[in-house]
């Protein structure tokens, strides 16, 4: 009876081992099958923004986001370019202060607040405003913003591009992630209140009560 | 004021809470008259949708009266308006399009961060319907904060009572649109998959677009009768085998059209629901949907598959073959509200479309929580519960 059992149980083992040696055998084949055949040696650059590329290795974090907002480009610009007008949207920008054309924001961060000084490098009317950060800033970052028209009476494509260096690092970055602080969510949501503001006038809450 | 209260899984409670303000300019404030629970508040109250926050408060179809407005608004005090459960802002590319649902800014920037990685795309906003549509207070309480009042809410000429038009807010323009969506062409046969009260309104939406054979399926005798009155054919799924029936009563072709109005917990006794149950009790964001699958085996070659039920996740063992190789259509989605409420108000007014006969029960805001709970367990009796503010006592 044991005996019996027992040469069952052996039986049963060879299975699973067979079992077990069939799906590696066919994953491997799987593998193979993606990675060794149809290759592609070179791949030119295709027509994506070139901050969603997968190319890595660079200390700079780079985000961004296009939204499209049913408004004329000029007005856009015009708006952005005034930057004491970037607070009513940009909800974790304290505070904006200008002189010539050096721009000091105060940001709070979990880590402290912040303070960023950028100068424009690139201003082209209704098109694009492109900006760098001084030796004095906190952070080294430079980021872009650029308008252009959607396809007939869709609007504007508005879209903003940041990159930065974390402060200390992908840890900070992640910690950053985690306090809702960091600026691919930031840079989102404030593009999208900025569309709510042109589009609607005001900007969604659903909060039942002023605060 | 007293407003009805998520707490949890089976736990609604009617609790007093900070009465709403205006607070951007569209704004408008309803004192609410009548509020009713909705077959998708039991999604809710089962737990099944996620993104709720213990306190939040319910409720997406009411109506009421005017009582504040932002300066923006184009309401007055003292009007009468029903307002529909979708919050549109009427500027943005969809709202433009008439695709109010969709609207891209009615959901509030943060709150699009919990859909947009779940959908792709961000959701609208929507009253009392879980954080993933914007976390509004809904209409389950004595006020409403109603943002974009000069878009949503529609003035209801004296005359007309609460009872007549409140289903303007939601269920009788998705049982229109679920209709619309199902491309009825004369003589039709339609299939309609639930007999609550979406799948009512869409078996009389289907009948006033001219389908020549509506076949409603359900399991409570009531809610069959509520069908056969309006003039529907009907299958008990516990009697009968449903795709069979429907062979036969569709000269062996199926049905031209077939319309899910259950949604994300269909039950009955099959072994795809026991597998679809398990994975909904054991995490969040799996759908029960045989009803949906049934629907797809049974849609005619190259017909029409219109979804008014609500889903919320994911699903597996999904009919996916049948569904390509019959070449059929699908159309989904949250009510276009706005689009309908003209027209439909039209219909009440001249008599040709009534909504008073699914109202079994009308109970003070102050028993809420026991409708929830028959709405939920008596559904045989209990088709359709209206709450009425400021009415009756606790009991």
């Amino acid at each position: 009876m044991s005996h019996h059992h027992h040469r069952n149980r052996n039986t049963g083992n060879g299975l699973i081992a067979l079992g077990v040696a069939a799906l590696a055998g066919a994953a491997a084949f799987a593998f193979y099958q993606t990675q060794g055949r149809n290759r592609v040696a070179h791949r030119p650059p295709d027509s994506a923004p070139g901050r969603l590329g997968r190319n890595g290795r660079d200390p700079y974090a780079v985000v961004g986001r296009s939204v499209l907002i049913n408004a004329p480009r000029s007005d856009l610009y015009a708006f952005w370019r005034d930057f004491s007008n970037l607070p009513s949207f940009m909800e974790n920008v304290r505070d904006v202060a200008v002189s010539g054309d050096v721009t000091s924001w105060s940001i709070p961060a979990p880590m402290g607040p912040v303070r960023v000084e950028t100068r424009i490098v690139n201003d082209k009317q209704n098109e694009q405003i492109a900006w760098r950060s001084t030796e004095a800033s906190d952070i080294e970052t430079h980021g872009k913003v650029t308008f252009r028209d959607a396809a007939p009476g869709r609007g504007t494509e508005v879209e903003a591009v940041i990159a930065y260096v974390p402060p200390y690092g992908e840890v900070g970055r992640w910690i950053a992630k985690a306090f809702q602080k960091e600026p691919a969510i930031q840079g989102r949501r404030d593009l999208k209140r900025l569309k709510m503001l042109f589009e609607t006038g005001e900007i969604a809450t659903n909060h039942n009560r002023k605060k | 004021m007293r407003a009805l209260t998520w707490q949890g899984k089976h736990d609604v409670r009617v609790e007093t809470v900070p009465d709403p303000e205006i607070v951007n300019p569209r704004d408008a404030i309803i004192k609410v008259t009548s509020t009713a629970i909705c077959g998708s508040d039991l999604h809710l109250y089962d737990g099944v949708i996620p993104g709720l926050i213990s306190g939040d408060v319910l409720g997406h179809e009411f109506m009421g009266e005017v009582v504040e407005t932002g300066p923006a608004s184009t309401l007055k005090k003292g009007q009468r308006v029903v307002v529909p459960f979708t919050i549109s802002c009427g500027k943005c590319f969809f709202c433009e399009r008439q695709q109010y649902s969709a609207c891209d800014n009615s959901n509030p920037a943060d709150k699009q961060d919990l859909s947009e990685p779940l959908y792709g795309h961000a959701m609208g906003g929507l009253f009392g319907y879980s954080h993933l549509t914007g976390g509004y207070p809904g209409g389950q309480a004595e006020y409403v904060r109603v943002p974009y009042s000069d878009v949503g809410p529609l003035v209801i000429p004296d005359g007309l009572e609460d009872d007549k038009v409140l289903f303007l807010s939601d269920i009788l323009p998705t049982g229109w649109m679920a209709a619309e969506n199902a491309d009825i062409e004369e003589g039709d046969v339609v299939a309609v998959w639930g007999c609550g009260p979406v799948g009512l309104f869409a078996v009389q939406s289907a009948l006033a677009m001219g389908a020549g054979r509506v076949i409603a399926i359900d399991e409570y005798p009531t809610r069959l009768n509520l069908a056969r009155d309006l003039g529907a054919d009907v299958i008990d799924f516990k009697q009968t085998p449903v795709l069979e029936t429907l062979m036969a009563m569709s000269g062996g072709i199926g049905p031209d059209a077939v319309i899910d109005a259950v949604g994300m917990e269909a039950h009955g006794f099959a072994p795809d629901t026991i597998f679809d149950n398990i994975k909904q009790h054991v995490g969040i964001g799996a759908d029960s949907a045989h009803a949906l699958r049934e629907a797809i085996m049974a849609v005619r070659k190259g017909g029409r598959i219109s979804i008014p039920g609500v889903y919320g996740g994911f699903l597996d063992k999904f009919p996916l073959g049948a569904l390509m190789e019959k070449g059929v259509q699908v159309r989904t989605g949250q009510t276009h509200v706005q689009r309908y409420t003209k027209d439909l108000l039209h219909k009440i007014g001249e008599g040709e479309i009534d909504t008073t006969f699914l109202i079994s029960h009308r109970l003070p805001l102050e028993d809420a929580a026991r409708g929830y709970e028959n709405f939920r367990y008596k559904q045989n009796e209990w088709t359709k519960v209206v709450l009425k503010p400021g009415t009756g006592a606790a009991s």
